[in-house]
This record gives structure tokens, sequence and C-alpha cells, in this order.
């Protein structure tokens, strides 16, 4: 009899204990989502207002949200400016409860949040920046640097230019972190396969005239002009260099970065030819091209993702999945990024890939050439694949970043 | 040295674009005393207006120069009529605050409707191609662009400094009840003044549509440095807008090769000296 008791006893101090247990994951069933952005300056289309809708579909289809958790998603601008992109994370992370930001195009601003997320312990899922400096030297427990970097666009591309016989190079550089890294990985790849670089020039971020440093590069005689800038610059420096005659008068450009929406904003016309690197494509295969369906219905303007929007899709929807395995909000940066790194990854738009040790996200990159006119089937079909670059061959390998986690 | 001359021939095709926007900034502040921040929305519209032309109703470059100053000029019209004719006889700050908070509005609406990173617009035929000058390479484009600006730009000082109208703008804007005593509709001629510098604006956006993407943020990126222009000439002073306008295209192209990182502060670093110098610009009447 006495033993009865004390069983039954026990049984409900452990139900009790269960009960306020599960009551406490309950309360921390809470996530909240920084898309910080350049939501109205050059780099807008290429993240922006895409990166939040992006963030809000890999909540939708997390399946959390059914679970009884709270997932939302707020957005920022950080105007192109580390120092405006730093008050709104500290902002977030103090005063607005946001656990994680996510996108953060702007090599400048990206290096910034990085810093701060670090200091405040929470999460940064970067897929805008291009510097491979976040999963280098400046390398984070609580960054994951997930779409891509300077060196995998410098080898994808770089590399792709110089053996097809593009061994004289001379840099058109945006003068902030993004540029100046993008051309030092590219020089490195040029040197490396025996070609020269002939110069640089620098030019301020977001500039609407080339023609004076066409003419420099011009004047340069290198065989190529690699363009180590992006979105506004690099749409308007190709424009302008096929109005200058250059590729006329046989040198060529490489375009470093490019991204779909400035393919789209250039036109065929004068695109056409390119050949660049990337992670994502719509039109890559049955996953990619419903995602990207989805997507573009919910866009206003009705435009396809561009590999920044994927990246913060499927990075979200793993931090989310990792999220998951504590059955709550541990509210520990580090402690989540810890577990993300442990799990692979698997999702429709990048297939499967790890996050290894300083941060970097591993996938296959893909070498495409921009179409011509006629050989474009309709609206946003625009890319050739020429070659895809294998995960473990795509990005720099962890002993050369000098990260010092992994030391 | 090769190089160095085609940096200035860059610089003048720059400097075009300066003195055709900072010409319509000063026409505008020497009749209406209004400084006028939504110049660059106004440009922005211009490159917009041609690109519709271009895509909906199938009119050509050709027609752009002439519809889209046209329509948008209606709308600086519009806009005079409704807004600014209230702040006359008020302090510049009343123009300028409204009209820059127009320029937000404006610019805001095209970069919801149609995103940050542009729309392409070809070179008309007529004028692609390029000459080899021996120095430098110019594209018959960017040489109808010096040409033209040059002659908007002279024809406009032309009317508002020799002719009869001219002469009645500027009374108008030195004596307006006297002007008005004689018979002359002061309040349509400062609305149609208006119109017309806000016509100059897009009659750059069109010129400029074809060299750059046509973007909501176009004139944004570029009115700070014009209204440089603007403050270095002289606020208000016709030729000394224009001549200012290819200096500053010109000093900004020798910047541009000689110390690249600073060709985007060098409008302002020269604006800083000539104020320390001469208070009122270069072209400036002494108060």
């Amino acid at each position: 009899m006495q033993s009865r008791t004390i069983t039954a006893l026990l049984a409900a101090v452990a139900a009790t204990a269960l009960t306020v247990g599960s009551a406490a994951a309950q309360d921390n069933k809470t996530v909240r989502i920084g898309n910080l952005s350049d939501q109205s300056g050059l780099y807008a289309d290429l993240g922006g207002p895409g990166s939040t809708l992006a963030a809000q579909m890999a909540i939708e289809d997390s399946g959390l949200l059914a679970k009884g958790w709270k997932i939302d998603v707020i957005a920022g601008d950080h105007q192109n400016k580390p120092d405006v992109g730093t008050n709104i994370a500290r902002q977030w992370y103090d005063v607005d409860k946001v656990d994680v930001i996510v996108d953060t195009p702007n090599s400048g601003v990206a290096l910034a949040v990085n810093q701060v997320t670090r200091e405040k312990n929470k999460a940064f899922l970067n897929s805008g920046a291009a510097t491979s400096d976040l999963s280098g030297k400046a390398c984070s427990p609580n960054t994951v640097h997930w779409t891509y970097d300077t060196w995998m666009l410098a080898h994808g591309t770089g590399e792709a230019v110089v053996k097809s016989g593009g061994d004289s190079w001379f840099f058109l550089t945006a003068d902030y972190a993004f540029g100046h890294a993008l051309e030092r990985d590219t020089t490195e790849v040029v040197k490396a396969n025996k070609g020269t670089v002939t110069g640089a020039v620098r030019h301020p971020l977001n500039t609407a005239d080339f023609s004076s440093f066409l003419l420099q590069a011009q004047s340069s005689k290198a065989k190529i002009i690699g363009l180590a800038n992006a979105g506004g610059d690099t749409t308007n420096s190709i424009k302008q260099a096929s109005e200058f005659g250059i590729t006329a008068g046989g040198q060529k450009l490489a375009a470093l970065l490019l991204f779909l929406p400035d393919v789209h904003a250039l036109g065929l016309q004068v695109a056409q030819g390119l050949t660049f690197t990337e992670t994502f494509y719509w039109d890559l295969n049955d996953q990619t091209r419903a995602f990207s369906k989805r997507f573009s219905e919910r866009m206003k303007n009705k435009m396809m993702p561009s590999m920044v929007h994927a990246g913060v899709y499927s990075a979200v929807l793993h931090y989310l999945k990792a999220m998951e395995t504590f059955g709550g909000n541990p509210g520990d940066g580090a402690k989540v990024v810890a577990k993300m790194k442990e799990m692979p990854t698997d999702d429709a738009l990048f297939g499967k890939g790890t996050i290894r040790a300083d941060g970097r996200k591993l996938h296959p990159a893909y070498l495409f050439e921009v179409k011509k006119p006629a050989e474009s089937k309709g609206p946003w079909d625009y890319y050739k694949l020429v070659a895809t670059i294998p995960a473990d061959k795509a990005f720099r390998p962890t002993a050369e970043g000098g990260c010092p986690l992994v030391k | 040295m090769q190089a160095l001359y085609g940096q200035l021939v860059v610089g003048l095709i720059n400097g075009s674009f300066y003195a055709l926007l900072s010409l319509g900034l000063a026409v505008i502040f020497g009749m209406l005393n209004i400084i006028n921040f939504a110049h660059g929305a106004f440009y922005m519209m211009g490159a917009f207006a041609a690109y519709f032309l271009l895509n909906w109703a199938g009119l050509g470059y050709w027609w752009a120069l002439v519809l889209a100053p046209l329509m948008v000029g209606a709308v600086g019209v519009l806009v005079e009529r409704t807004m600014l004719q209230w702040l006359t006889g008020l302090d510049h700050l009343y123009g300028l605050l409204l009209t820059f908070g127009l320029a937000l509005v404006i610019q805001g609406v095209f970069q919801n409707e149609f995103g940050s990173s542009g729309l392409p617009y070809a070179i008309p035929a007529e004028l692609r191609g390029a000459q080899n000058l021996g120095f430098m390479f110019l594209p018959n484009y960017r040489a109808w662009v010096i040409v033209f600006s040059l002659v908007v730009c002279l024809a406009t000082w032309f009317v508002i400094e020799r002719t009869k109208l001219g002469a009645y703008l500027r009374a108008a804007t030195e004596r307006p009840e006297l002007v008005r005593a004689f018979g002359i509709d002061v309040p349509r001629m400062i609305t149609l003044t208006y119109g017309f510098g806000v016509a100059l604006a897009a009659l750059a956006g069109v010129l400029a549509a074809p060299i750059n993407q046509v973007r909501p943020l176009m004139g944004a990126d570029f009115i700070i440095v014009v209204f440089a222009v603007v403050v270095i000439g002289g606020m208000g002073s016709i030729m000394g807008s224009i001549v200012t306008g290819f200096a500053l295209g010109l000093i900004e192209g020798l910047t541009k090769y000689f110390y690249p990182e600073a060709s985007s502060t060098v409008v302002f670093v020269i604006m800083a000296i000539v104020l320390l110098v001469k208070p009122n610009g270069l072209f400036g009447r002494t108060a």
C-alpha cells in the first residue's frame, strides 16, 4: 500500500516536472529573423525585398509554424554604410529581440555585422556579401557564409578565363572591402596560372559613368578587363564597354560577379557571351524551377530569384532545422551555429552539402554563359551551363583561409 | 598622353550633363527663387518616359527627345500650379523641403514599381558605332550628346539674356508688380518657366538613358554633384552654370585619370575652395 502511494507520488512529481519543462520550452519557441540588406540602392534587386520573401518562404516550408512556433522576419536597410548596418544590428539584437541576421550584401557592412553578432552571441547567416575573409581571417563561431565568395568567383571565372588564353589582366575594382578582396583573390589565380596583371583602377562604389576607367583599361592593352565590382556598377561598366568599342577592339570583359537581375537589366543584346560563376540558377532542375516559380509569383515585379535569394532561403531553412533539434530557442547563437555545422545540409535549391568549421557552406558552383538573344526561349531564360565545379573544388581549402577557429 | 586627351573628351561629355541639369536649376532659381531638389527625379522621369515611349507606344529615341521633355514638363507645370505657387515670397528653405520630399516620393514610387537595377535602353541605330580619333575611341552617341547639349545650353542662354521674352522674364523676377502693370501674366510666365526647367532635366534624362541603365535612383546619385556645380557657378547665373558644368566635367575626368579614388569628392573640394574665396560663386552677382 505504502509503496503504491510512493509510486503515485513519484509519478505525480515526474509529471509536474515534465509539464514545467515543456512549458518552459514552449515559451521559447519564438524566433525573430532580421533581413539586413540594401533595400533601395544598387544591390536591392539581388537581395533586398526578395531576401525577406525568401526568408518568409523558408519559415513556411520549415513546418515549424504548424508545430506552434512563432517565427517572424523583419527587414532593415543598411544603405551600403557599415555604420548604419552596425547600428541596425545593435538595435535589433538589444531591443527588438532579433536572433539571427540574414542576407547583408556589401562586404564592408557584412564584416561589421559579423563583429557585432559575435559580441552579442547571436547568429549571422550571410548570403549576399562576397569577401572570402568572412570564413578566413574574420571567421566567427556565430557566422555561416552561405552562397558564394570571392575565392570561389576568382577560381571559377578567373581560372576558366586564363586557361582559355586570357593571360594578361587589368582590373576595374570597386573601392571597398569587396572589390579589394575580389581583385586580390583573382590576381592570385591569374599569377598561379602564369598570367600577368598589368594594372588596376579603383572606382568609387555606385559610379554612373565608367568611361574614364574604361579608357584606362583600354590603354593598358591587357587582354582581359576584370570587373571586380557588382550590381549597378557591373551593368554600367559592361554597357559602356560595349559602347566604347572595347570588346570590338579585341579586349574581353570578365564579369567576376554577375547576378541574374544584372543580366535582366542589361538585356541579352549587351550581356550575351559573358562568362561568370554562380551557385544557383532558377532553371537548373525541377526542384529549383518549382521553388523559383513560387518565389516569382509572390514577388512584386515577378522576378526570378537571384543566388542571394536562394542562399537566404536555404540558410534560414537549415537554421530552423537546427533550432528544432533543441525543441525551442536556446537563445545562444554560437550553439545554434555549432548545431548547423554538425548537421548535413539538404534542400531543394543547393542539394546536399555541409558547413565547415570555419563557417563556409559547401555546395557545387556553376560556370555559366549568357545566351544569345536568339537562343533564349522566353522571359528569364538567360543562362547556358558551361561547367559544374564540385563542392570540394569550388571553395578555398580550410588551411589556406587563416581562420583562427580551425588552427 | 593619349589617355589624357581621352579623359578630357570624356570629361566634356559628363560636363554636358552637368551643364544641362545645372542650367535648368539656375533658370528655376533665377526666376522662381526655388531650390529645386526634385530636379534629379525629373531627370530620372525623362529617362523613364523615353523607356515607356519605346516599349509601350513604339516611339523611338528621336520621338522621345521631343515628347519626353514635354510630358515631364507638363508634370512640372502641374507641380508648380498645385504646390510651389503657394510658396511665393517665403524663405528658400520651404521650396527646398517641398521639392526634396517630392523627389523622395517620386523615386520611391518608381523604385517600388521597377526595382533598383534598372531597365535597358539601346542607343538609336543612327548613332551606333564610333570614331577612332587616334588617341581614343569616341562613340558617335557621346559626340552627339556633347554637341546637342551645347546647342541647347547656348540657345537657352540666348533666349533669356538676349531676347524680348527673356527680358520680360528677368523683369518679372525683379519687379513682378511693375511687369503685371504692363498687362503681362506673371504667374503664368513663372509656371511655364518652371515647366521649362523641368523639361530641360527630362531632356538630360533622355540623353542619359542609352548610356546608363534607366534606374529610379539615377537622378539621386547625380543631383548633389549638380547642386555643387550650381553653387560653384553662382546660384541663378545662366552662363555660370553652363561654363562650370563643362569645366567640372573636365576636372572630374582628370581626377579619374590621376587619382580615381577622389573622383567622387573632387567637385566638393572645389566647391569648398570657391566658397571660401568667392562666397557668391564664380559668376554670381554680389548681393
